[in-house]
């Protein structure tokens, strides 16, 4: 127990490094943010496009959910920053982790979005289009909000999994939260700088999971 | 494009490279069929621990998943292979990353096993209790084959994240798949090894996430 303390919860040793600390909290906080902003627009963009039923388009999109549903998110990152250079295009490794794990958010997402829209019935459609709404007001106004509503538990689930992604960016330097405190680790030779790295990410992914069995709850049926 | 193909997808630094990628291939299988069992297997005993329906058992089950849930698996790895040492508990590289897996994994299956259990009826349990099984019996034999075909689709693709986990092993050194194709990239100066490894971890999945979309589109319609 005392060794617990004194290792794990020894926060003296970490004075000075507070700022640091604070400033990769904000990277990561800002990395979830973007990889979410880009992410899901971009899947319900993709599944909007798969919709319009134009065969060469809709391929390409399965081929590119199914290519980013497969590689795991470091494998990407790793690609993203050591193999793209060779084309000429260098990412900083802040880009190149929010860039990869965007991508593969907007994969997941489509897939959902798809599922979502397939789901509503056809009379939805057909009772939008004999108002005399547009294909594309039906789908705005009509199919969209339904799909959407529905897909709300499992795209927050991939949601919070693929920010928790962002830890990743560590490997490839990116001074965010792990980053900043396991090397503030072997600065100090003591793990509490970790702790204090877990509890940060607690408070950030914690409520989102809670949150997400009281959508489970409210949406009376679990699915992921 | 003959430039494009000496960069990306040079067959001669492949053969080069091959036997090292091979070996991490190796170490990757290796890793994901001790992960996947132990976390399937723990987190069913997760799930079924909460059907005692003791609320501060459950209140401590449900915040350990939360928990578990909530941390990244790196972080969770970092912490055991650079954090336990302190306590006088050093695992290498290996048995630190089969026990972040499994203990991330596990929470996740937990949870999805725990919803294909409430998805069965009350009436089963009781159907099956009253025929005199014993409360083993009826939740090996009557509940947990159901509620596991409920979830199916989810478990499979909690599986295929699983695996596709193992690859942050990598930041402990341990030389699986992507680790091999780092060293081989830094040995050629070429990114062939890296799209190779990409290749190989989508030749691997593919078939799971193609199969994942199926058996969700069949429970959606069904």
């Amino acid at each position: 127990m005392d060794a617990i303390l004194r290792y794990f919860f020894d926060f003296s040793r970490l004075s000075g490094y507070w700022p640091d600390i604070l400033h990769g909290f904000l990277i990561t906080v800002e990395m979830s943010i973007l990889t979410v902003a880009i992410g899901i627009p971009l899947g319900l963009l993709l599944a909007v496009l798969r919709l319009y039923g134009i065969r060469p388009l809709s391929a390409l999109i399965i081929f590119y959910i199914d290519l980013f549903r497969s590689i795991p998110q470091l494998v990407l990152i790793i690609l993203a920053y050591f193999a793209l250079p060779y084309t000429g295009l260098v990412l900083s490794p802040f880009l190149a982790t929010v860039v990869a794990l965007s991508m593969v958010l907007s994969a997941f997402a489509e897939e959902i979005f798809w599922a979502g829209i397939t789901s509503v019935p056809k009379g939805q459609w057909e009772a939008g289009r004999s108002t005399g709404l547009s294909f594309n007001q039906t789908l705005v106004y009509v199919v969209l909000p339904q799909a959407i509503r529905l897909g709300i538990p499992p795209l927050t689930n991939r949601a919070i999994g693929i920010s928790k992604g962002t830890t990743l960016g560590s490997v490839i330097a990116v001074p965010e939260l792990l980053n900043v405190t396991s090397s503030i680790q072997s600065n100090v030779a003591n793990p509490t700088a970790l702790t204090v790295g877990a509890i940060l990410f607690l408070a950030l992914f914690l409520p989102f999971v809670r949150f997400t069995r009281w959508l489970e709850r409210a949406y009376g049926h679990p699915r992921h | 494009m003959r430039d494009f193909t000496s960069t990306f997808f040079n067959f001669d630094i492949l053969r080069e490279v091959w036997p090292l990628l091979a070996e991490g291939l190796w170490m990757t299988i290796a890793l994901a069929v001790v992960s996947v069992p132990l976390a399937v297997f723990v987190g069913l005993l997760i799930a079924l621990a909460q059907e005692a329906r003791h609320p501060v058992l459950r209140c401590l089950i449900v915040g350990y998943v939360d928990v578990m849930r909530a941390i990244p698996p790196l972080v969770l790895l970092i912490f055991i292979f650079y954090g336990l040492p302190f306590l006088g508990l050093q695992l290498s590289e290996y048995p630190a990353a089969v026990l972040a897996l499994v203990v991330n994994g596990s929470s996740y299956f937990a949870e999805i096993f725990r919803a294909g259990l409430e998805s069965v009826p009350r009436g089963q349990r009781e159907a099956a209790r009253s025929t005199g099984l014993t409360w083993a019996q009826s939740m090996t034999y009557v509940v947990v084959p159901q509620g596991t075909r409920n979830v199916l689709p989810d478990l499979v693709s909690n599986t295929v994240e699983l695996v596709k986990q193992t690859s942050i092993a990598s930041a402990v050194a341990l030389q699986e798949l992507l680790r091999s194709a780092q060293i081989a990239q830094g040995l050629t100066y070429n990114p062939t090894p890296l799209i190779a490894a990409a290749i190989i971890y989508f030749v691997m999945f593919w078939p799971f996430v193609r199969l994942v979309s199926r058996l969700q589109n069949k429970t959606v319609t069904a």
